[in-house]
């Protein structure tokens, strides 16, 4: 188990490394000079130099790279060129609130998903079965933002619930902070709970198939017993990992569903930073998204051998 | 002995392509996925000549009129028709998804035979960007690409199918790597073909199958991603129409003009649901084990 995780753990360190490269490479991508952009009206040729200068860009690529690189390692993502402060400090402020607003859409997507794709294995063929993937593959299909409409115009504007957008902290006021959340948590969670539902339903109808089902059937155990204690506690180690793999996806719907919402997170500041080409800020979100995706992807395989019995001895 | 010979009667054998076909059109749901898509490419060709009025023609005197006779869908902010600019956005859409889908898989699938065919330090070091770029979900790699690119439709399908190539390598990689283990192309090998016309001859057409299931799929993302990052202001530019800018300027009127906010998401809704359809059809249609 050791040497399997040890390989993998080997494997992350090239892989953040070619995602920096990726990253920086955006920078490359952005029509005209960069010293333009930033200096806006001004057209001084000693001021576009020297912003070269600051920036290093009138050094070749590599040496860029290694220089903002340097900086990274370092927990330096550079300096955001219109809100003038620190990347990492705008991320460190938003990165909590987008937290918030994930651990709360993956609990809801737990308490619809898994259910639901229990009872579709269970009642595999009947009319639940169909409805239960039915639903799940029209949460696949609503783009998140327009079922974030779809629910302010429901419970905000005509039934009055639910306030339509903003964001409170907990530790202001947790109740406001929840009334302010839930709805973009339930749109977060939506399209989370139709992939744990998938998930759920095959690895629960691999399980039922078993002959340690059939043995706990022929014992004269309730069918209760059968599906909760024996199924679903075998079924839940594939969902528990590729749900940690869905974590990640709850990053790109934050985007959207913070937009919608108007929640000052993670998302919302890559979208502010894309209008005001806050280049820096994109960089180091799409970095530190990256980073904590890759980390989720380590913590995913890590947990898979840590819950599997099978594994924990190899 | 002719008795025994008469009696015994083998069915034709059928080619795997009709037996996918008849699999699939044995799904009602996949059925009604490939009807529903068709309409809409139907719909997206036409829409010059289906569209009742112009889509980006303002009417002061028309401005967020309800649905009724005249405007199926009702009016927008500018007085503009919306059932026309849902028709008009369809033609985004569908642009959108299967350019992008293209230009996905021609990065994606020859990157992916290429790693699957020649193994070893290629694939390794082929399979590693892969990953870095896996590492950055689709969305936010194809927002930031859109970002450094510039807003526009072009350049958001640009990003898109940038960002959903690395799903076709892996693929096209793990098919290749399934097909190289067959005899057809140890035979191939042995009559002398050189690798690029084994791989290109005989490996490319066995893998199509797996890659058509994703690029179904993977349609239906693209459709999703479009709406986005229109939706974001980062695709399709005003005034012309596409469903994620139009639910986009339907988010300030929503206590006055809600249906400006039904139309197009249902049309996103219904396209992509039918596009997942047709997919889930398709792989169960192809999978050798299915019946």
């Amino acid at each position: 188990m050791s040497s399997h995780l040890g390989a993998r753990i080997a494997q992350v360190l090239p892989t953040l490394l070619l995602v920096s490269i990726l990253v920086f490479c955006l920078q490359q991508l952005m029509p005209g000079d960069p010293a333009l952009v930033l200096a806006g009206e001004e057209r001084d040729p000693a001021v576009l130099a020297q912003i070269r200068t600051e920036l290093w860009l009138d050094r070749p690529l590599p040496i860029q790279y290694l220089h903002w690189i340097g900086g990274v390692v370092q927990g330096d993502l550079g300096f955001s060129w219109r809100i003038r402060q620190p990347v990492v400090s705008l991320v460190a402020t938003k990165l909590p609130v987008t937290m918030q607003l994930g651990f709360m859409a993956f609990v809801i997507a737990v308490c619809i998903g898994v259910p639901m794709g229990i009872l579709s294995a269970v009642k595999r063929n009947t009319k639940w079965d169909y409805l239960a993937n039915s639903i799940g593959l029209a949460g696949l299909s609503t783009p998140n933002f327009w079922l974030g409409i779809m629910l302010i115009l429901l419970i905000s504007v005509k039934l009055g619930w639910l306030p339509p957008s903003g964001y409170v902290p907990l530790s202001e006021d947790w109740r406001l902070s929840l009334s302010t959340t839930i709805m973009p948590a339930f749109v977060l969670g939506n399209a989370i709970a139709a992939v744990l539902m998938r998930h759920t339903r095959s690895a629960m109808l691999t399980a039922l198939d078993q002959d340690y089902i059939r043995t706990a059937r022929a014992k004269g155990l309730s069918e209760r017993v059968v599906i909760l204690r024996h199924a679903l506690r075998n079924a839940l180690v594939p969902v528990v990992t590729l749900g940690a793999l869905e974590l990640g996806t709850l990053l790109s719907g934050a985007v959207l569903t913070e937009q919608v919402f108007s929640v000052p997170g993670f998302g919302k500041l890559i979208v502010d930073a894309v209008f005001n080409r806050d280049y820096p800020v994109v960089q180091g979100v799409v970095l530190v998204t990256a980073t904590v995706y890759v980390m989720l992807n380590l913590l995913a395989d890590i947990l898979y051998v840590v819950i599997n019995p099978r594994l924990r001895g190899a | 002995m002719s008795a025994t010979t008469a009696s015994i009667r083998l069915p034709a054998p059928q080619s795997p392509t009709k037996l996918a076909i008849r699999r699939f059109l044995r799904r009602p749901a996949a059925v009604f996925g490939l009807f529903v898509v068709v309409s809409f490419v139907a719909i997206a060709l036409s829409a010059p000549w289906l569209a009742p009025f112009d889509p980006v023609k303002t009417s002061w005197t028309l401005i967020r009129k309800a649905p009724d006779a005249a405007h199926w869908m009702g009016t927008d902010e500018n007085g503009r028709d919306v059932l026309s600019r849902v028709i008009w956005g369809a033609r985004a859409s569908m642009l959108a998804g299967v350019v992008s889908v293209t230009i996905a898989a021609f990065i994606g699938v020859p990157v992916g035979l290429i790693a699957g065919f020649v193994r070893g330090r290629t694939d390794t070091v082929l399979s590693r960007i892969v990953d870095a770029m896996l590492a950055s979900p689709f969305l936010i790699l194809a927002i930031a690409l859109a970002a450094f690119l510039g807003p526009s439709l072009q350049n958001a399908m640009i990003a898109i199918g940038v960002s959903a190539a690395p799903v076709f390598m892996r693929v096209s990689r793990g098919a290749t790597l399934d097909a190289g283990t067959h005899e057809y192309v140890e035979a191939a090998r042995a009559l002398g073909n050189p690798g690029w016309r084994v791989a290109i001859r005989h490996i490319l057409p066995n893998i199509v199958p797996p890659v058509m299931v994703q690029a179904t799929l993977a349609i239906a993302t693209a459709i999703i991603a479009e709406a986005s990052l229109s939706f974001l202001g980062l695709g399709q530019q005003p005034p012309q129409p596409s469903w994620g800018s139009m639910l986009n300027a339907a988010q300030r009127f929503l206590t006055q003009a809600p249906w400006l906010a039904i139309f197009p998401g249902a049309a996103i809704f219904l396209c992509v649901l039918s596009f997942n359809l047709v997919g889930d059809g398709l792989r169960d249609a192809l999978d050798p084990r299915g019946k």
